[in-house]
């Protein structure tokens, strides 16, 4: 069948778009805490001040006339990532690996020259990846310097780890893996490998691309079956406390492994895709609904990630 | 209230509101609920005639009213050099011209258009007639006219078919010698005889005089008909058929006993009435009947603007029609588009250059900027200034489309001016910039989502049905509203995701 009847949908729990916006989005997300996601330089400072660990900031360019300076500041390190500070759904960000006489290497192989990087920033203080062409600012972070633990899983690019945090506990994770087809971006839409994690311990459960399980990555050719992510109870205490950070109550949470620093909060998201449902092959809305009729309960962050990998967590 | 029944009660308010408007405005005010609709207006003009004799001339004439099954649309008076005034009561409505000198012919004109009425106004029906006098006969006629009323008594239950058994009497083709008798040798007029035969069998009867309504007829005379009272209500009869009831197409012009035309200080009078028929717009019929009227909807309505505002309206007014197919295809479907608004731009834009064209130009111009886009981007400009030269280059392509279209002798392409320039450019630059992140695919998807919404936007937009109704019942945009408020509730799944989930419906 082409189509899935929305009674077998709505029997297995699948949460919809519209559903999503209306029933979670506008009723636990406040307007006026957005800015604090959108803007990732805010989510920063207040991750700084929650104690939350993220990728350190650099540098900021704010006007036009302060990138005759990025040069000095770039010059300053091997590898760095640049992205606008209101940018969504990853746009513009723009990663460099490597630095050499070349130039700037792009995980893909690709060498841009200093004037690129400069073209890309400029392109960001005019507002071109912001929602709605605000000005913004640039940020440059440094390079997370990634746990070889997903090496064998990962192609081109920048795996990382998602987590819907839902009034603060974590409801479901996935991790996203770039391959060759999406071009080392982590868009399960643009052809990464989605993997289903157990809120339990973080091994994989099942993994999918382009909505079609698999049982290995496409492109390396390893299989999913071992993978276990580590640091795995940290991941979910470092989602949860992001509720406490922003009182956002539907959320999504994108984390980083680094080698030295361990997981690192890399980006909010008040609109959290529902890809993840695919890629566990379960539906959200039961876990949703499971923590909307819980009573009143003051647990703490440890006590939230307890629960949820009690109830959630597949033993 | 929760949010959810407040959204449920707003919603319903404005879908009542909304089709409650259109449905008074159809059915009160005539407003046509489909585009070219024609209603049938009779122009009746009355030529009053008569000679005056160099005194003050005072002229009364009996003007319709409230005639059943018609309605007034209009009237005008014409007499040159005449005051005009009201001679009315209760029962009727008369006009008065009045002169202080007047010598030889002189000619006035009473105009009057109406229109059928589905709706009758029976408003003089109840009203029992004043006491009846007994005619003026002499013995013989009298007696004879008495038998004539006991042979048809006898052959009747009421009032009604005592009155039809008469007529039917005096109309027979070989009549009984009593009818033979008056019609003959006493030269009464059938109608006089019914009338005098009513009067002395007691039912009250009284003239009423009317039109036929025919098309192109000079010189009417008006028709006589007997109205009889029966027990509650006036029944209109036929006197030369019997039949009962207005007969169609007619207009009643007076009822009651008293004259039709009084002229003072003048001779020779007549009256003579032409009629024509004509058929308007339904449309401008019932602006003009409601403008009559004074009904508020119409007098503070996009009517009551110049017809140059009123043609802006009749775009804007499409717009939300484009809306709801953008909120369709977003909630219920699930279709990506560049831009969330940006398709109705595209489908007014192809409203000026019809669909075909305005596709292969829409295609035109993206691809070239897109190319044009792709240099420049090597170039190192900043972002304002890139996309202004993207803008500078859209209407460069367009004109220059104009042109060799003008010299090809196509006539479309040349509309292509009614593009939103800025926002192609913006289109363009996004589309570049989306080709880079995501890749071409994404840029077919969404581009293709687009042209996908604006085309139906389009074809919704150019409906003759559509057209009309936006901008003839403009409430209607109320019940669209509240239905964009209860599909702003939907929580139930897009087409798209029953395709994008169906992986997780396999058990």
């Amino acid at each position: 069948m082409f189509f899935a009847r929305p009674s077998k949908l709505r029997q297995k729990g699948i949460l919809g778009m519209n559903k999503r916006n209306v029933s979670y989005i506008a009723k636990y997300n406040q307007r006026s805490l957005y800015p604090l996601v959108d803007n990732k330089l805010k989510t920063k400072l207040v991750a700084e001040t929650a104690k939350v660990s993220t990728p350190k900031l650099l540098h900021t360019i704010e006007y036009q006339h302060e990138i005759k300076q990025l040069g000095d500041v770039v010059n300053k390190y091997d590898g760095f990532v640049i992205k606008p500070s209101q940018g969504s759904g990853g746009k513009g960000i723009l990663v460099i690996t490597e630095r050499t006489a070349e130039g700037f290497f792009k995980p893909s192989g690709e060498t841009l020259t200093l004037s690129d990087i400069k073209r890309h920033v400029s392109n960001i203080l005019s507002g071109l990846h912001s929602l709605g062409g605000k000005t913004d600012v640039a940020m440059i972070e440094a390079l997370v310097q990634f746990d070889p633990v997903f090496d064998r899983y990962s192609y081109e690019g920048v795996p990382d780890i998602r987590v819907i945090v839902f009034k603060g506990f974590p409801v479901m994770a996935m991790l996203r893996l770039s391959t060759h087809e999406s071009d080392g971006k982590a868009n399960l839409h643009q052809g990464a490998v989605g993997v289903g994690l157990n809120l339990a311990n973080g091994k994989a459960l099942c993994a999918v691309q382009s909505n079609r399980p698999v049982d290995e990555h496409p492109d390396t050719g390893s299989h999913f079956e071992a993978l276990q992510v580590p640091h795995w109870d940290k991941i979910l205490h470092l989602a949860s406390s992001c509720y406490d950070m922003t009182r956002l109550g539907y959320l999504g949470a994108d984390i980083v492994l680094d080698q030295q620093l361990g997981p690192l909060l890399l980006e909010l998201n008040a609109r959290p895709g529902l890809a993840i449902q695919v890629a566990n092959n379960t539906g959200l809305e039961p876990r949703l609904k499971h923590i909307e009729t819980m009573k009143k309960h003051g647990f703490s962050v440890d006590q939230r990630v307890q629960y949820s990998q009690q109830q959630f967590g597949i033993l | 209230m929760s949010s959810r029944a407040q959204v449920y009660l707003l919603s319903f308010i404005f879908i009542f509101i909304g089709i409650g408007l259109t449905i008074y405005k159809n059915s009160e005010l005539e407003f046509p609920l489909l585009p070219g609709e024609r209603k049938t207006i009779w122009t009746v003009e009355a030529k009053i005639e008569f000679k005056a004799t160099d005194k003050p001339v005072t002229v009364s004439f009996a003007l319709p009213h409230n005639p059943p099954e018609m309605g007034i649309l209009d009237e005008d008076f014409t007499a040159s050099g005449y005051g005009f005034g009201w001679d009315s009561n209760q029962q009727e409505r008369r006009a008065q011209w009045a002169k202080r000198k007047a010598k030889g012919k002189q000619v006035l004109f009473y105009k009057v258009q109406v229109f059928k009425q589905s709706d009758t106004y029976p408003v003089e029906d109840a009203i029992p007639p004043t006491e009846t006098k007994a005619p003026d006969l002499s013995p013989s006629l009298k007696t004879t006219i008495s038998q004539l009323v006991t042979y048809v008594y006898n052959r009747s239950a009421d009032n009604t078919t005592f009155a039809t058994e008469l007529i039917r009497l005096i109309n027979d083709k070989e009549p009984i010698e009593d009818v033979q008798l008056l019609l003959g040798n006493q030269g009464l007029s059938k109608t006089r005889l019914a009338l005098n035969a009513l009067a002395l069998a007691n039912v009250p009867a009284r003239v009423a005089k009317g039109l036929r309504l025919e098309d192109g007829r000079r010189n009417q005379k008006l028709t006589t008909l007997i109205e009889i009272f029966d027990t509650d209500h006036w029944v209109f009869l036929n006197p030369k058929t019997g039949q009962k009831g207005l007969p169609d197409n007619f207009i009643l012009w007076q009822r009651g006993g008293s004259s039709l035309l009084d002229v003072e200080g003048g001779d020779n009078s007549k009256v003579s009435f032409s009629i024509i028929k004509n058929s308007q717009p339904a449309k401008s019929f019932a602006i003009l009947h409601g403008a009559e009227n004074q009904a508020a909807l119409v007098d503070f309505s996009i009517y009551s603007l110049p017809i140059e505002q009123q043609n802006v309206f009749k775009s804007i007014l499409l717009v939300p029609i484009g809306a709801i197919v953008v909120v369709l295809m977003r909630i219920l479907v699930g279709v990506k588009t560049s831009g969330t608004f940006m398709p109705i731009l595209i489908a007014i834009a192809f409203i000026e250059t019809t669909l075909f064209t305005g596709l292969i130009i829409f295609l035109v111009i993206v691809t070239i900027g897109l190319f044009i886009r792709s240099y420049l981007s090597r170039l190192n400009l900043l972002l304002v200034a890139r996309i202004s030269a993207v803008v500078i280059v859209v209407i460069s392509i367009m004109a220059g489309m104009s042109i060799l279209s003008h010299k090809l002798g196509i006539s479309e392409a040349m509309s292509v001016t009614f593009f939103p320039m800025i926002i192609l450019a913006w289109t363009i630059e996004r589309m570049s910039i989306l080709w880079e992140e995501e890749g071409p695919k994404e840029v077919f998807t969404q581009g293709g989502g687009s042209l996908l919404v604006a085309t139906l936007a389009y074809l919704l937009m150019t409906n003759q049905y559509v057209e009309h109704l936006t901008f003839n019942f403009p409430e209607l945009l109320l019940a669209l509203l509240g239905c964009i408020i209860l599909l702003g509730q939907y929580t139930g799944y897009r087409l798209t995701e029953l395709r994008r989930f169906q992986p997780l419906a396999e058990d």
